[in-house]
């Protein structure tokens, strides 16, 4: 490969970022998920008396990791998550640790699909599923606003149906 | 439902269908027979226990092939210019329609009773996940699957012609045959052999004679020997097995190119099976060389298809292999010719991967085998000192295999571009050598964890709607492998690279 030697190439970050609001929509989930242990621990350790030690100790310690992760994991999904749709492709960055990059051609995606938790309807964000032929192909933005969530799930929509081709 | 026969374009089931069921429970009730005659004598004289006996099983013979009566007068099915339909049930009427254009499969399987009597059952499926997009014909006449197969798989001649083979592409090669005692299947069976005694002499409230008999053989020799031989045993076992499967599965094996581009495998010495695979659908081959056929230098070849059957039944009966274990060469020749190429892209030159991948491979096997290590001798340290001996003979047995596997898996690791190919290859027990058809490609994925940034690798994933739905190359070089997906379908990635000089 002529142009492989003597450059470096890397995968360039998609242009957009998610809405502002997704840093608060991931920090209620991880509130709720370290509540959900850290509660019932919490609880137990005041009811019990002979094991009260042994029960807040590891209370203590997924509550102050939970908190870390709240104020910490956002943030940096927040700088690392970015989507991007062109023309012929839907590019999207995932992961801080475990970095993901994905692309689906416009011409090879079957369906496009809009999802609204009851946490994403509580921040006004919604996620868009764009799904292939393939069964481990799908591309998935979350964390976007849902109006723009429901422009982009109808230009998507649009532009696959007028690309010709059963996508396979 | 009416039970006027049915108009002319329906066609029923074979009417045997009520023999074959009959005979099958037949079968199962003469097995269950005796135990229970046995069991009734004690209350009974002998004339009177068989009397009872035959009394039942005529009964339960008689309810199983009146339901498979009903359940053929209320079977029926029309192929129509547009649709497949199928209509069935016991006691609820289940109304089946397929498209004739979806369909992308017709295989045929008769076992040995329908054999005798000249029917099969047809598998017809669009490929999609779940039973619901398969119809099954539970038996027809042979002609008739036959017709149907032709029928359903009639298209027009697509492929384009000439420049390779019609025709056989290969035949069964007996001596193939000694691949089959080296593959997992072999000591699988000898432990479910082992298994099998221990529940069947459970069952029959023998165990502890068995395993008596088993201690009295062997009252002179010293434990070790015994453990030696009984696992020697359980091996042949499963090699007798593994022999017998083979036969089973592979007998009359032969693969055919049918005019209008369609693969068909045939084969099965009892069960016989008739596959189809359509050219239009293919994406490629799927070499794989699990380690003991391996180091036999053979190989197996799969076909990388999208819509093959994916219900239960088709699911545990390797559909998609196209060749069983054979020579490297003629596996080789077999995907070339598969293919329409010239040469098999299985085999082209592939770009080796860093050696920081080398590095990778190496820490997580040694940290997989140490891990035990570590802690028999956390516990030796703690308990007794016995368990630092053998933490001593396990590291002295698994390092030397871990780093042993880590080397093959780095040597494994592969990619390359090869006409309207792309190839991927990895793995060590199962090594798996992937051409993808670069026009299949249907998304890209490329994975980098911390550690992988901090080397300069990463994984890239051509995601297909064939096969497993995913190729990967591991660990390549981060600015080759982009560079490689990028040339690999053009236009697609190039637009979301960055290039700049090195050192940069």
């Amino acid at each position: 490969m002529p142009q492989g030697e003597g450059e470096t190439v890397r995968l360039r970050p998609p242009r957009n970022t998610l809405n502002e609001r997704a840093v608060g929509w991931w920090r209620v989930q991880w509130l709720l998920l370290t509540a959900l242990h850290v509660v019932p621990l919490a609880v137990l350790g005041a009811l019990i008396e002979p094991a009260r030690f042994w029960l807040l100790l590891p209370a203590a310690v997924l509550a102050v990791a939970g908190a870390a992760a709240t104020v910490l994991f956002p943030l940096w999904w927040f700088r690392t998550h970015r989507w991007e749709i062109t023309d012929d492709a839907v590019y999207v960055r995932t992961g801080f640790f475990w970095q993901e990059w994905r692309i689906a051609p416009m011409s090879r995606i079957q369906t496009v699909d809009t999802v609204r938790g009851p946490l994403e309807q509580l921040f006004r964000l919604a996620t868009v599923t764009v799904t292939t032929a393939s069964a481990k192909g799908a591309v998935r933005i979350q964390g976007l606003d849902h109006e723009l969530a429901a422009d982009l799930a109808g230009q998507l929509t649009r532009i696959t149906r007028d690309t010709p081709g059963d996508a396979t | 439902m009416s039970t006027a026969a049915p108009p002319a374009d329906w066609h029923r089931l074979d009417p045997r269908t009520v023999l074959v069921t009959a005979l099958v429970v037949a079968g199962v009730v003469a097995g269950a027979a005796i135990p229970v005659t046995l069991g009734l004598t004690r209350w009974s004289s002998l004339p009177v226990a068989v009397l009872q006996v035959l009394a039942g099983a005529l009964l339960v013979i008689g309810v199983a092939a009146g339901a498979d009566r009903v359940r053929w007068h209320r079977t029926r099915y029309r192929i129509g210019t547009e649709r497949v339909d199928l209509h069935t049930g016991l006691l609820l009427v289940k109304r089946r329609s397929l498209a004739r254009s979806r369909i992308r499969t017709v295989d045929l399987t008769a076992n040995l009773m329908l054999r005798l009597l000249g029917l099969v059952t047809v598998r017809i499926g669009t490929g999609e996940q779940g039973s619901e997009s398969t119809l099954v014909l539970d038996p027809v006449t042979r002609a008739e699957g036959e017709r149907l197969r032709l029928l359903l798989l009639e298209r027009a001649a697509t492929a384009s012609p000439g420049v390779h083979r019609e025709g056989e592409l290969a035949v069964l090669d007996p001596r193939w045959i000694r691949y089959a005692p080296v593959s997992f299947v072999a000591p699988m069976l000898g432990g479910a052999a082992a298994g099998a005694v221990m529940q069947v002499s459970d069952w029959i409230g023998a165990q502890g004679q068995v395993i008596e008999w088993v201690g009295d053989r062997f009252r002179e020799t010293p434990l070790l020997w015994t453990i030696i031989v009984l696992v020697l045993a359980a091996l042949v076992a499963g090699v007798v097995g593994a022999l017998g499967l083979w036969i089973e599965m592979w007998w009359n094996y032969r693969l055919e190119r049918e005019a209008g581009g369609t693969l068909r495998v045939r084969r099965g010495l009892f069960t016989s099976r008739s596959i189809s695979v359509e050219e239009a659908r293919l994406r490629g081959v799927d070499l794989v060389e699990p380690l003991g056929v391996r180091l036999l230098g053979a190989a197996r070849l799969d076909a990388i298809t999208t819509g093959l059957a994916k219900d239960h039944e088709a699911r545990n009966a390797d559909h998609n292999t196209l060749l069983p274990a054979a020579p490297r060469t003629r596996a080789d020749s077999v995907a070339a010719d598969v293919l329409r190429e010239p040469d098999t892209p299985t085999g082209a030159a592939l770009t080796p991967h860093p050696l920081a991948a080398r590095g990778r491979r190496l820490r997580w096997s040694l940290a997989a085998a140490l891990a035990p290590v570590l802690i028999l001798t956390l516990l030796g340290a703690l308990l007794t000192p016995v368990l630092l001996w053998i933490a001593l003979g396990c590291a002295a047995v698994a390092v030397p295999v871990a780093v042993a596997l880590a080397l093959d898996a780095y040597r494994a690791l592969g990619h390359a571009l090869s006409g309207r190919y792309l190839v991927t290859r990895s793995g060590t027990v199962r090594r798996s050598t992937a051409a993808l058809e670069r026009a299949g490609v249907i998304g890209w994925t490329v994975k980098q964890s911390v550690f992988q940034r901090r080397a300069g690798l990463l994984s890239i994933t051509a995601t297909t709607a064939a096969g497993g739905g995913a190729y990967t190359a591991y660990d390549t070089d981060a600015s080759e492998g982009l560079t490689f997906a990028a040339d690999a379908v053009p236009g697609l990635l190039e637009p979301f690279l960055e290039r700049s000089p090195k050192g940069a």
